[in-house]
């Protein structure tokens, strides 16, 4: 088993980084030949970075667009970045003292987490509109992140797993040394997880992560009248005509 | 020129015979507006004339759906996949979350769940994931992939042509997806295999063989702008002008054609030309770029926009014109505004020859296009123009934000100046205006249920269900405060509400342009 997770670690961690490093290459590489801010839209750069903090971080859209779907979305990242910080006592030795601080937080993030989790799937079977656009990864996406959220919270909360073994298991990991992971189901339901979310990250529906970054209706200057904005392929077809 | 005469649909007749098949319905107004129920499938009747090879071929496009298009398709689709960022990322981004389904003006109408901006793109969506990527060649139940066939294909045809690109899910996605850029590939694939609009494709080659998308010649503009000067003269007693290719005029104006013949929009023309008069500025129209619609963005084909847009800047250079000026056009203006710098380097910013031969020639002192609501605005402001407000007392003016300008493009020189500018001017020239309900104006707008392309006769049933929410709006302020006229910025609004406003109870010259308002208020100074 610990070979096993080793492997399958390595496989995932290549798998992550390779896969959304290609995408973000892919994204930034594919020009954007018109200008499609939608307006009202900033008219300068910084003003489009302060729109895009503001997606990020407060999900402006789409608290505009539906309060139940904010709210849910909200708690779920919200408690995902928190839980994920907290998870990086796990890698740091010595652990940082804002990783410290945050522990307790990050401990009920994983509440809000699974709550906010299990509203979004409610809605797809209680919402006729929202169950007629579900496919079954849709479905399975969900039932993923939401055993992820159960199994930590079981083992923080019930059935105690040796953390300190599990450390050292990373530890050793980042510097390729395998160390014995403690024999616990739930820790092994919690982590095979752990490496399916990594494998499919770059390949699903989960690229709307980076994919924000680069939506041109989003991080565009309405500037269209000041600057010529042309896209390379576009001022090839100039050169032709 | 009275606001109360006939209308006429700028919808050319020749362009498709009246639909006998589809059965055209109003819905019910709602007390509450909520979100409709699912109705699978209720309008999977609606679809447009299919373009011949003849409206086809001189666009470049295949003459009809040959063997092997679904390799085509797909091909199509791998190629504009490489060349807009926005479609790749929109394709890969959505998680289904549905904060747009019942945010489009269709899906409220018609209740049809592939009128959800969601669904619409699924029905892209769902191919790409097959052709493009990893789960959906191996398990495409799984993430609902499908192949290309027949079925897609129609399905497509059906409801990429019920979306009017009006970008108002894109206000509402968390990651931005933009339908319209997801519809517009859809069309320009569908264009590539040989299935396109009759009437979107139709009126294209006018553009190109005529120079407007009504088919309008030369000599038949020449007619109809003398006889607007006797009807001016005649009314106000003031010889305002309305010329037509003069070289070394300060002003080019580029306006929709239906400006020149169909009502209320040649009401607006009447008043641009006051305007000018009254602030004593040279202009022209020209006959080479007697259009400001490019329906080439219908299609989301750059190559046709770019040279329906190449007109411009071509009676540009001929004419000699200092400044650019756009009439009232919604679409026209997204274009104009967002596009024309990087289709025809038509403004500042570039240091290319192709740039640069416009910008030494064009007057840096003003923007470049303007849209005739800033010119008139300036004017405003500057004191050049002067108004009796009393002459609009028989009217209470509501504004109808459109949606392609108030969605894709500005005015003035802050974000938002497009919705301020032409409610200022409204103001300026009429003692009553009252603002239909913000969930329905502003970025929020809805679209009339016309734009897009979409005008033509056999979509009248889309066309009147998609007015559903505007004509929803509009009637709560027609009770309470007595909203007599809506006032727009673009041709395909007014020609859409003349003929849907009847369907919902009002009378179809409710609706006219700004210019209109001002043509009724402004002072002209020889006059008599």
């Amino acid at each position: 088993m610990n070979y096993l997770f080793a492997l399958l670690f390595y496989i995932a961690t290549l798998i992550l980084v390779g896969g959304v490093a290609y995408r973000v290459y892919d994204y930034a590489r594919t020009p954007a030949p018109l200008k499609i801010p939608t307006t009202p839209a900033p008219t300068t750069t910084s003003g489009v970075a302060f729109r895009m903090f503001r997606e990020v971080v407060f999900f402006e859209s789409l608290f505009k667009s539906n309060l139940w779907i904010w709210a849910l979305g909200w708690l779920f990242h919200v408690g995902l970045a928190l839980v994920l910080l907290r998870h990086l006592r796990y890698f740091t030795e010595p652990v940082n003292f804002i990783i410290a601080f945050i522990q307790p937080f990050g401990m009920y993030a994983g509440f809000a987490m699974a709550a906010g989790l299990a509203g979004l799937w409610a809605r797809r079977f209680l919402v006729e509109r929202i169950r007629y656009i579900s496919t079954p990864s849709d479905h399975l996406m969900l039932a993923l992140l939401l055993g992820l959220a159960v199994t930590g919270l079981l083992m923080k909360f019930v059935m105690h797993t040796d953390i300190v073994a599990v450390k050292t298991f990373f530890l050793g990991l980042m510097v390729f040394e395998i160390n014995p992971l403690p024999s616990h189901p739930g820790l092994y339901l919690h982590l095979g997880m752990v490496v399916l979310l990594m494998m499919i990250f770059p390949i699903s529906k989960l690229l709307h992560a980076p994919g924000l970054f680069f939506s041109p209706t989003r991080n565009q200057v309405d500037n269209p009248r000041e600057t010529r904005h042309l896209a390379p392929w576009a001022a090839q077809l100039e050169r032709k005509a | 020129m009275a606001d109360t005469s006939t209308a006429v649909s700028p919808a050319p007749t020749s362009a498709a015979k009246p639909a006998a098949k589809a059965k055209v319905v109003a819905p019910a107004f709602r007390e509450y507006p909520t979100i409709p129920a699912l109705q699978i499938d209720s309008m999977v009747e609606s679809t447009p004339y299919i373009a011949t090879a003849a409206h086809n071929e001189p666009l470049g496009f295949p003459g009809e759906l040959a063997e092997g298009w679904e390799q085509k398709a797909v091909a199509k689709m791998g190629e504009l996949l490489g060349k807009y960022r926005s479609l790749k990322v929109y394709m890969d981004s959505c998680v289904h979350c549905g904060a747009c389904t019942d945010k489009c003006h269709y899906f409220i109408g018609t209740g049809d769940p592939k009128n959800m901006p969601v669904a619409r793109q699924d029905l892209m969506r769902s191919v790409y994931r097959r052709y493009y990527t990893l789960p959906g060649k191996i398990f495409p139940k799984l993430v609902g992939a499908r192949d290309m066939s027949k079925d897609v294909l129609d399905d497509w045809f059906r409801y990429y042509n019920q979306c009017s690109e009006c970008r108002r899910c894109s206000v509402f996605c968390p990651y931005g997806i933009d339908t319209a850029e997801v519809t517009m590939a859809a069309k320009e694939i569908m264009d590539s295999v040989g299935v396109g609009h009759k009437y979107v494709n139709e009126i294209m080659g006018k553009v190109h063989k005529i120079g407007n998308n009504l088919g309008l010649p030369g000599p038949a503009l020449e007619n109809t702008l003398e006889g607007l000067e006797e009807d001016v003269l005649e009314e106000t007693g003031a010889a305002v002008k309305y010329p037509l290719d003069v070289k070394g005029a300060e002003v080019l104006l580029v306006t929709p054609s239906a400006d020149f013949f169909a009502e209320p929009h040649v009401d607006s023309l009447i008043g641009y030309g006051k305007v000018f008069h009254a602030a004593g500025i040279s202009w022209t129209l020209s006959s080479k770029a007697s259009e400001a619609g490019n329906f080439g963005m219908f299609i989301g084909n750059y190559d046709q926009m770019q040279k329906i847009a190449m007109r411009v800047r071509e009676a540009a250079l001929e004419l000699g014109v200092k400044r650019i000026v756009v009439g009232e056009c919604g679409h026209a203006w997204r274009v104009a505004y967002s596009f024309w710098n990087t289709l025809t380097g038509i403004g500042a910013g570039a240091n290319d020859p192709f740039a640069i031969q416009l910008q030494k020639q064009l007057d840096p002192n003003y923007r470049q296009p303007s849209h005739i609501c800033e010119v008139t605005w300036d004017l405003i402001q500057a004191g050049r123009l002067k108004f009796n407000k009393d002459a609009n007392d028989h009217r209470i003016v509501t504004f109808h934000d459109s949606c392609n300008v108030a969605r894709g493009s500005r005015m003035g020189d802050y974000a938002g100046g497009q919705f301020d500018i032409p409610r200022h001017i409204i103001r300026a020239v009429a003692n009553h205006y009252v603002d239909m309900s913000p969930d329905t104006t502003h970025e929020r707008t809805f679209c009339c249920g016309g734009g897009g392309g979409l005008l033509s006769d056999e979509l009248m049933d889309i066309r009147v269900k998609g007015a559903l929410p505007r004509m929803e709006a509009l009637k709560r302020i027609a009770d309470k405060d007595g909203v007599n006229f809506m006032a727009t910025i673009c041709a395909i609004c007014k020609a859409q509400f003349t003929k849907v406003l009847p369907y919902y109870g009002f009378k179809m010259s409710m609706v006219g342009g700004v210019h209109q308002l001002v043509s009724t208020a402004i002072v002209l100074d020889n006059e008599q």
